[in-house]
């Protein structure tokens, strides 16, 4: 156990501050609940990555020639840390950071490294994730959108839904059936779409938030080149296993809770009742305390795996538990505010009265959204069970 | 940076782990249930031998020095064992009270005795209130002429008809005095011993009657905050016992699971089965991760030591006991029988839920230590 910084960590996390303190937009990124999606919105939001990018601070660990730094994950890690706290707005780039570019490193040619990592990093291209449609959610594998091969393109018939950020997208990254008689599961490929190419059509959905998060993607007759193909052909399955990994590890990150729980301490320091505030009252303090416990040890079980990754040391079952238990808990934090507000979680946005423009009713409703994606808290335990626990299948 | 146990951490905890495998099988803890002292003396006579019982002792006194998360790893697997007998109330607190605040007359006197194995010792912090507060120790240690008189009646003392010397919180001189820690020789006049009936088998535990126990003014440990400090070393070697439980519990249920059938499939194969142990994987590694700090707290981030510690009490000790709950459940019918064993880690986790506070108790010392 050493729980202490090198002098040149300290001195990085000084120099991460004092940037963000500088640099942080003040305004036009918003929260994401204060958020309009639109295009002079999604201009801010690139510059804001950019800006990050130049100065050093986005995928410090990826690769040089990918453009990045080949830094140790400790020092991704107190970049994290440090944009949590200075309440930095989120990166428009974080598909492609957390999820595809970690896979392209695993699994890209050298090409495809070359031509999409860099401008995934500096907003150039942003992208989205084509996983789930309307017959293929939690049973993925199912998934029917067909890419057949015609001389070196695949053309590409189907559709796509849930899909999150499609309507900024430049790219996909999409899981495609190249086999339709192969079982399920040996029948995937995973392919990148230009979302610019004839064929995409993207249609808004409106989230329970009332934003337009999300979409339907269809496909007619997309033609895409052969060499977009990442991995083996039929074997997306695993080259999506890995996205899904990373993706789950990206929902579930401990940075954010604490932050979150801060935020609900001060509502409950906040309001007054029966002459006393709720931070004293004793039936709340309990509920508070266990937030603050289970929020506690989950940063310490990310320290852990940060540790166990910078010393080689090969992930268990723990690694399985981050999306269920982190996106859990920053519901559980939330419904705790919505309770304690009482009758003034009842309003909505815009309302003269809400509290903080009601930032607690979209939290509460937004992170019950991500309980969902990536994998419900339903599969999440099949996936600890099965995969964790060797528990016998029960398909 | 590198949270999480070290080399030679790792191990010394599977070192223990096939130790206790072999030598302390649950034919062993089901023998030493029914045995009048619960304890396994060739058991007790081996793990001396090991260092395990002069792991915190200072190496002045013929111990090996080490840290309170050395022991934390000890006594998970001590947890995962069901390990009967007295070795975490003497071994991990009375050693480590004395080795704090003892005089060098106490710490010569009792730490190579110990460390050796050749000496038990306890704690009694609790009086029939039940109260681990210090303004609520209503055992009295009054001033006289040759050191202190104890006067009150201590609970749910672990092993103290098994122990040499007790650790007894008692309030010094009259109402409204400070409460402070006494060693009591066991064989002093005016200590009584009357065991109690323990619901969980692997452990003992004794009311303690103190009637004008006479002891010297080197008796009384020194150190400040100590009464609180040797609570919350309790609270920690607790919860270390309730990490290694839990995974035993998790590991007994799922391995059922594998070999039960049912509608001709094994029920593991159900997803009621698996979300069930998927949750108590999804409580029990960050409570580890937890546990981990509240024991490296202990030694060597003194400010943070006291709401770690109450942090990692209330939690271990909560999800051992949920976990226990879940894995008789798993088992069904077969759970529920003396014969079968899952009965004794859910004994053991409902003492340790209660034993050294509760998780309400902790809960509202979370809330108070973080200024709420």
């Amino acid at each position: 156990m050493d729980l202490t910084f090198t002098p040149e960590q300290d001195e990085f996390r000084a120099k991460v501050r004092a940037f963000l303190d500088e640099n942080v937009p003040q305004s036009g990124l918003g929260g994401r609940h204060e958020g309009r999606i639109d295009q002079s919105w999604l201009a801010n939001a690139k510059a804001w990555q950019r800006k990050l990018y130049d100065a050093g601070y986005v995928a410090l660990s990826w690769p040089k020639e990918y453009g990045g730094q080949a830094m140790d994950p400790v020092q991704q890690a107190i970049v994290n840390d440090e944009m949590v706290r200075a309440r930095a707005p989120f990166l428009i780039g974080g598909q492609g950071i957390g999820m595809l570019g970690p896979t392209l490193i695993a699994f890209g040619t050298e090409e495809q490294k070359r031509r999409y990592l860099p401008k995934v990093l500096t907003a150039e291209e942003i992208w989205c994730q084509g996983y789930s449609e309307p017959g293929a959610g939690s049973d993925l594998a199912s998934l029917r959108t067909r890419a057949e091969i015609v001389g070196d393109e695949f053309v590409v018939n189907g559709q796509k839904v849930w899909t999150s950020a499609a309507q900024l997208a430049d790219m996909m990254f999409c899981l495609v059936r190249t086999d339709p008689d192969a079982p399920k599961h040996r029948g995937i490929s995973y392919i990148l779409i230009d979302m610019h190419s004839p064929g995409v059509t993207v249609r808004p959905l409106v989230q329970m938030t009332g934003e337009h998060g999300f979409n339907e993607v269809f496909f007619d007759g997309v033609r895409v080149p052969r060499k977009n193909l990442v991995g083996n052909l039929n074997e997306g399955w695993i080259v999506a296993n890995a996205t899904l990994f990373h993706e789950r590890n990206m929902l579930g990150s401990a940075t954010g809770s604490h932050q979150i729980f801060n935020r609900l301490l001060a509502l409950a320091r906040s309001i007054k009742r029966n002459r006393r505030t709720l931070a004293d009252d004793p039936v709340f303090r309990q509920r508070l305390a266990d937030l603050e416990i289970r929020v506690t040890a989950m940063r310490f079980h990310s320290y852990r795996q940060l540790s166990d990754q910078i010393h080689g040391r090969n992930p268990g079952i723990e690694s399985m538990i981050n999306k269920l238990v982190g996106t859990e808990l920053n519901h559980d934090l939330a419904t705790a505010a919505m309770e304690l507000m009482g009758d003034y979680s009842m309003l909505a946005r815009g309302d003269a009265y809400a509290l903080d423009n009601a930032y607690w009713p979209y939290e509460w409703m937004f992170s019950l959204g991500l309980v969902i994606g990536g994998g419900t808290s339903h599969i999440q335990k099949n996936i600890i069970a099965e995969r964790g626990l060797k528990m016998p299948k029960s398909r | 940076m590198d949270f999480g146990l070290s080399d030679e951490q790792r191990q010394l905890k599977e070192t223990a782990r096939d130790f206790l495998r072999n030598e302390c099988p649950t034919t062993l803890v089901r023998k030493t249930m029914a045995d009048a002292d619960g304890i396994p003396r060739e058991l007790y006579r081996e793990i001396a031998k090991l260092g395990w019982t002069g792991l915190v002792v200072p190496e002045k006194f013929g111990g090996a020095g080490m840290a309170t998360l050395d022991m934390a790893v000890l006594l998970e697997e001590c947890g995962y064992a069901a390990m009967p007998g007295p070795f975490l109330f003497s071994s991990a607190i009375a050693a480590h009270a004395l080795a704090i605040g003892g005089s060098e007359q106490i710490k010569s006197r009792w730490l190579p005795a110990l460390a050796e194995g050749r000496a038990i010792g306890t704690i009694a912090i609790v009086d029939e209130n039940d109260s681990l507060m210090p303004r609520d120790i209503t055992a009295a240690a009054a001033e006289t002429a040759s050191g202190f008189a104890l006067l009150g009646i201590k609970m749910f003392v672990p092993y103290a008809h098994l122990a040499d010397f007790i650790i007894v919180a008692a309030r010094v001189g009259s109402y409204g005095g400070e409460a402070a820690l006494f060693v009591v020789e066991t064989a002093t006049k005016g200590v009584s011993v009357k065991p109690m009936n323990c619901l969980d088998l692997t452990r003992r535990i004794a009311r303690v009657e103190l009637d004008g126990v006479q002891v010297a003014p080197e008796a009384r440990l020194h150190g400040e905050g100590l009464l609180e400090r040797v609570a919350d070393i309790g609270a920690v070697a607790i919860a270390a016992d309730s990490l290694g439980g839990t995974g035993r519990a998790l590991e007994m249920a799922v391995d059922y699971s594998k070999v039960r059938e049912q509608f001709g499939k094994p029920i593991g194969s159900f997803q009621a089965l698996k979300h069930a142990a998927a949750e108590i994987v999804a409580d029990l590694e960050p409570a580890r991760a937890l546990l981990w700090y509240a024991a490296y707290a202990q030694s060597e981030l003194a400010a943070e030591a006291p709401r770690a510690a109450a942090m990692a009490k209330a939690r271990l000790s909560e999800i051992y006991s949920r976990a226990t709950d879940r894995a008789v459940l798993m088992h069904g019918g077969i759970g529920f029988t003396w014969e079968h064993d899952i009965q004794l880690w859910f004994k053991r986790a409902r003492f340790n839920e209660s034993y050294f506070g509760s998780p309400t108790y902790h809960r509202e010392r979370v809330a108070a230590l973080g200024d709420y």
